[in-house]
């Protein structure tokens, strides 16, 4: 793999007209991650995600460099009807477009910020394979106090022409006072076996508002990482939703930092999987000052020999008194090969604080069923109205109506 | 001043912290071949024993110490260690209590602990541990007639070698972490307790350890085996002089339950944890680890733990037969600059086997508290159930308290259940009280008792007044 890296790293440098610092940063980056190699499960934070071997078994060799040269067709058929959006368009880790139709332009900045590096609160080696080989990167500013009219979409497409590939994203928003964004990550994969490295850096300043909603439904044999960072300032709040079913891996990692106070974090997440999926969504919620709240939902529904894992720590410093953390994660294993496995953890150095969170697995209620079946349902329609009510739960906490019935319309939840 | 408040401050500083000046036997300072083969000459031990040990040795010579846990600690030079003492007039065994040393009956006398006949605790049976070895057991005919075998594990060794050989590593093999194969390297002494099928052993056992010379390492061993269809209750009490440096103390304790058995294991660990800037105290690095190995047994862990420097231990039950249960209670207290780092594992491996953990931590001053745990359902362990509450307590801004739990389901048929709290006494609780005319002292005594009440219900009569007592002196001024 070494000189794979190091030839793919030479083609892409090549493309770039970076500053010697900068490529000697990167080749830094490339350095530590030909060190560490990809997290194996030796790694407290990967222990029940082997992503070595996951890559090893189920793509074998990766090859890291992508041209940016060509361009792709958008496809539009694949943007959501109904709803009037704003779109920027990823096909095989190339922007192809980005359109913010709906919007002032004087109010959002679109900043190309491909020739700096900027550093990741993440210690793992995907951040450094990131650093080394993303070639465009772009920051989207909202000004003091400009809410968008309509969400965003950003499209993560791949198609058959990548294969075996390793794709780096990297997207930086900063949020001023009092503006709001609603983003929704949606992904669309119909090419096979790669590996998708996406990082996402979040700056919400005072009274700002972030609600991302992150979809991966559409069936594909893919492999995903997805860091988010989130540093919050007084008042803000950020809403993070993970629909994760689609890809046969997946790891969604969301690390918030309250630094203000009265800052909030609300982190909700759906595992619905089926076949051999291995999907994971650790969080990291940072409480650093007091009054500060954070709330987590995680529900799964695991059928066949899939494999769910729920990785929470809700971190209390000794300046964060008054804090409010919660976290729930319940899971339902439909088939005695189905997996599920929880780590929620709590770290809390202040006193006056009120943290709790709990965590159950198991079946489907007998008793539950047996009600409904002596109603008239069928084992069958006994099952999926349980579990219909069990995730409705989570979707219900959707803050936004628009985008809840989006969400509830793709997965297919009644009400 | 009322009674209560005298005798805190007759208690306010580490009433078990002296030492007793005796003459010891030691192994010389270090740890090779010699050392473990000088312990097993002394102790007279039989071949195999000694090839278990240098297994042991082989394989912990390849071992790292580990480093994941919460409490960091300077490294342990295992070289600057003794790994043998004995007060010298155990060299000749005495023949009965007659003829021990005075200097020793006085040193269990001032520990609460009266050897004597005349003086022995109404039913409770005895093992009394000095440093690495066992010095008196008591109550031993009355137990006989039964058919328990209530001993010294060297002892054992030599009496009942078949059932040692067979028991002995079986729940920890010599192969295991770091703490534990030393342990099975160099132990000294510890408990052996047999019974035999389908008994109910009549009266409450126990250990009581005491860790006297300097710079020794105590690595006691505890072997339980209860056959079919028997019950034991066993407890164990632990105490040791104040030293400025710290003292290592890694003991192995194994349990084995066969069909319908019952072990009920409790302890009371008052390891000096150091003084009140964080100097000194014992390392309490325990690997104990219970086997339900029959149908229908069951096994069940309670621990009062305030003492020590730092606490790194998991009481673990292997649920291996089926419909076996296992049960895990624990209150740790940390104040000043102890460290605690403990939990339980509860490994489901039969059909219908059940689990329940209840954890209560509590800690005060500058300390550092930490819950880990795992539960593992395996994809045999059919209709298997497992409840866990693990709440924490936290008095003053500078401590504080982690929960760190591993749940692995892997049977649909089975259900987790897991919830994990931390607050602090609340303003109201506390006005309440004081209200009622508590000062603001027993107040937070009287509500921290009521905190750890589901755990204390759970120990022997006599334990649970001593371990409430050492909740209140350990909590002594972290008030306000």
């Amino acid at each position: 793999m070494k000189e794979q890296l190091q030839k793919d790293f030479d083609s892409s440098i090549k493309n770039l007209s970076l500053s010697q610092k900068d490529i000697e940063i990167k080749k830094f980056c490339l350095n530590n991650f030909i060190d560490k190699g990809f997290p194996n499960r030796k790694e407290e934070d990967w222990k029940f995600s082997d992503l070595n071997q996951i890559i090893k078994n189920n793509i074998g060799e990766l090859s890291f460099y992508n041209d940016q040269a060509s361009t792709n067709k958008v496809d539009t058929s694949v943007f959501v009807d109904g709803l009037e959006h704003n779109k920027i368009v990823f096909i095989n880790g190339r922007i192809e477009k980005i359109d913010f139709e709906y919007e002032k332009k004087d109010q959002i900045e679109i900043i190309d910020q491909s020739e700096t590096i900027n550093e990741f609160k993440n210690s793992n080696s995907l951040s450094d394979l990131n650093n080394a080989f993303t070639t465009k990167c772009f920051k989207i500013l909202l000004k003091q106090g400009y809410q968008l009219a309509k969400p965003l979409i950003i499209y993560h497409t791949t198609n058959s022409k990548i294969w075996s590939k390793n794709i780096n994203l990297r997207l930086n928003f900063e949020l001023d006072k009092d503006s709001s964004l609603r983003l929704i990550d949606l992904f669309n994969d119909t090419s096979e076996k790669n590996f998708l490295n996406i990082f996402y850096n979040f700056e919400l300043k005072e009274n700002a508002v972030l609600k991302n909603y992150k979809v991966d439904k559409l069936e594909n044999k893919n492999i995903k990482y997805s860091f988010n960072n989130i540093d919050q300032d007084k008042n803000s709040i950020s809403e993070t939703f993970i629909l994760s079913s689609g890809s046969n891996f997946s790891k969604n990692e969301i690390n918030c930092n309250l630094n203000g106070v009265y800052a909030s974090a609300f982190v909700n997440g759906i595992f619905s999987l089926n076949n051999d999926k291995h999907h994971e969504i650790r969080s990291i919620i940072n409480h650093l000052t007091e009054n500060t709240k954070s709330y987590q939902l995680i529900k799964s529904v695991l059928d066949e020999s899939s494999k769910a894992v729920y990785q929470g720590k809700i971190f209390v410093n000794s300046d964060a008194q008054k804090t409010d953390g919660y976290q729930l994660s319940k899971a339902i294993l439909l088939n005695k090969e189905s997996e599920f496995n929880a780590k929620p953890e709590l770290e809390i150095y202040a006193d006056d604080v009120k943290c709790s969170h709990g965590s159950a697995s198991g079946s489907l209620n007998d008793d539950s069923i047996f009600y409904l079946m002596s109603r008239g349902l069928s084992h069958q329609q006994s099952k999926e109205l349980l579990i219909n009510g069990f995730l409705l739960d989570v979707v219900e906490k959707i803050t936004d109506s628009e985008i809840k019935n989006l969400i509830k319309n793709m997965i297919g939840i009644k009400e | 001043m009322d009674n209560r408040q005298k005798e805190i401050n007759n208690l306010k500083d580490y009433k078990y912290g002296f030492s007793t000046d005796i003459e010891n036997i030691q192994a010389p300072k270090g740890l090779n071949e010699d050392v473990i083969k000088f312990i097993s000459n002394i102790k007279k031990e039989p071949e195999w024993m000694l090839e278990f040990r240098l297994k042991a040795f082989e394989r912990f010579k390849v071992l790292k110490e580990p480093d994941w846990q919460k409490p960091k600690f300077t490294k342990i030079d295992y070289q600057d260690l003794y790994y043998y003492s004995a007060p010298k007039s155990m060299k000749d065994k005495p023949k009965s209590l007659d003829e021990l040393d005075p200097k020793l009956l006085e040193t269990y006398k001032k520990l609460g602990i009266p050897l004597q006949e005349q003086a022995r605790l109404n039913g409770i049976a005895v093992d009394a541990v000095f440093d690495s070895v066992s010095v008196a057991t008591t109550f031993k005919d009355e137990l006989t007639k039964q058919g328990i075998i209530f001993c010294p594990i060297s002892e054992a060794i030599q009496n009942h070698p078949e059932l040692v050989k067979k028991y002995l590593g079986s729940v920890i093999p010599t192969s295991d972490h770091f703490f534990a194969t030393l342990n099975s390297a160099v132990f000294t002494d510890g408990s052996f307790v047999y019974i035999p099928e389908g008994v109910r052993c009549p009266m409450e056992l126990s250990t009581y350890f005491r860790i006297n010379a300097s710079n020794t390492g105590q690595f006691e061993r505890t072997l339980i085996i209860a056959d079919k269809g028997s019950y034991v209750s066993y407890l164990e009490g632990c105490t040791a002089p104040m030293r400025d440096e710290n003292q290592l103390h890694a003991a192995n304790v194994e349990l084995i339950a066969l069909d319908d058995a019952e072990i009920k294991y409790s302890t009371v660990q008052n390891w000096y944890p150091g003084d009140k800037d964080g100097k000194g105290g014992i390392y309490n690095f325990v690997t104990k680890r219970g086997l339900c190995k029959g149908k229908n047994s069951k096994i069940s862990w309670t621990q009062v733990e305030t003492g020590s420097a730092i606490t790194w231990k998991y009481p673990s039950c292997i649920l291996k037969g089926d419909n076996s249960v296992g049960e895990f209670y624990s209150i740790a207290i940390t104040n000043n600059h102890q460290k605690a780092d403990t939990g339980t594992k509860m490994i489901h491996l039969g059909k219908n086997t059940k689990s329940k953990i209840i954890s209560k931590g509590i800690s005060a001053g500058s300390s550092d508290m930490t819950y880990r745990g795992l539960v593992d359902i395996s994809s045999k362990a059919k209709n298997s159930t497992n409840y866990t509450q693990c709440d924490s307590l936290l008095m003053g801004n500078k401590c504080g308290a982690h929960t760190v739990p591993y749940i692995k389901n892997k049977n649909s048929e089975s259900n987790i259940a897991h919830e994990a709290t931390t607050s602090k006494i609340s303003e109201e609780q506390l006005h309440y009280c004081q209200q009622r005319g508590l000062n603001p002292e027993e107040a937070v005594g009287l509500i921290v008792n009521g905190f750890c009440k589901e755990v204390l219900q759970q120990l022997p009569m006599e334990f649970a007044v001593e371990a409430q007592k050492l909740v209140g002196i350990s909590l002594e001024g972290s008030v306000g």
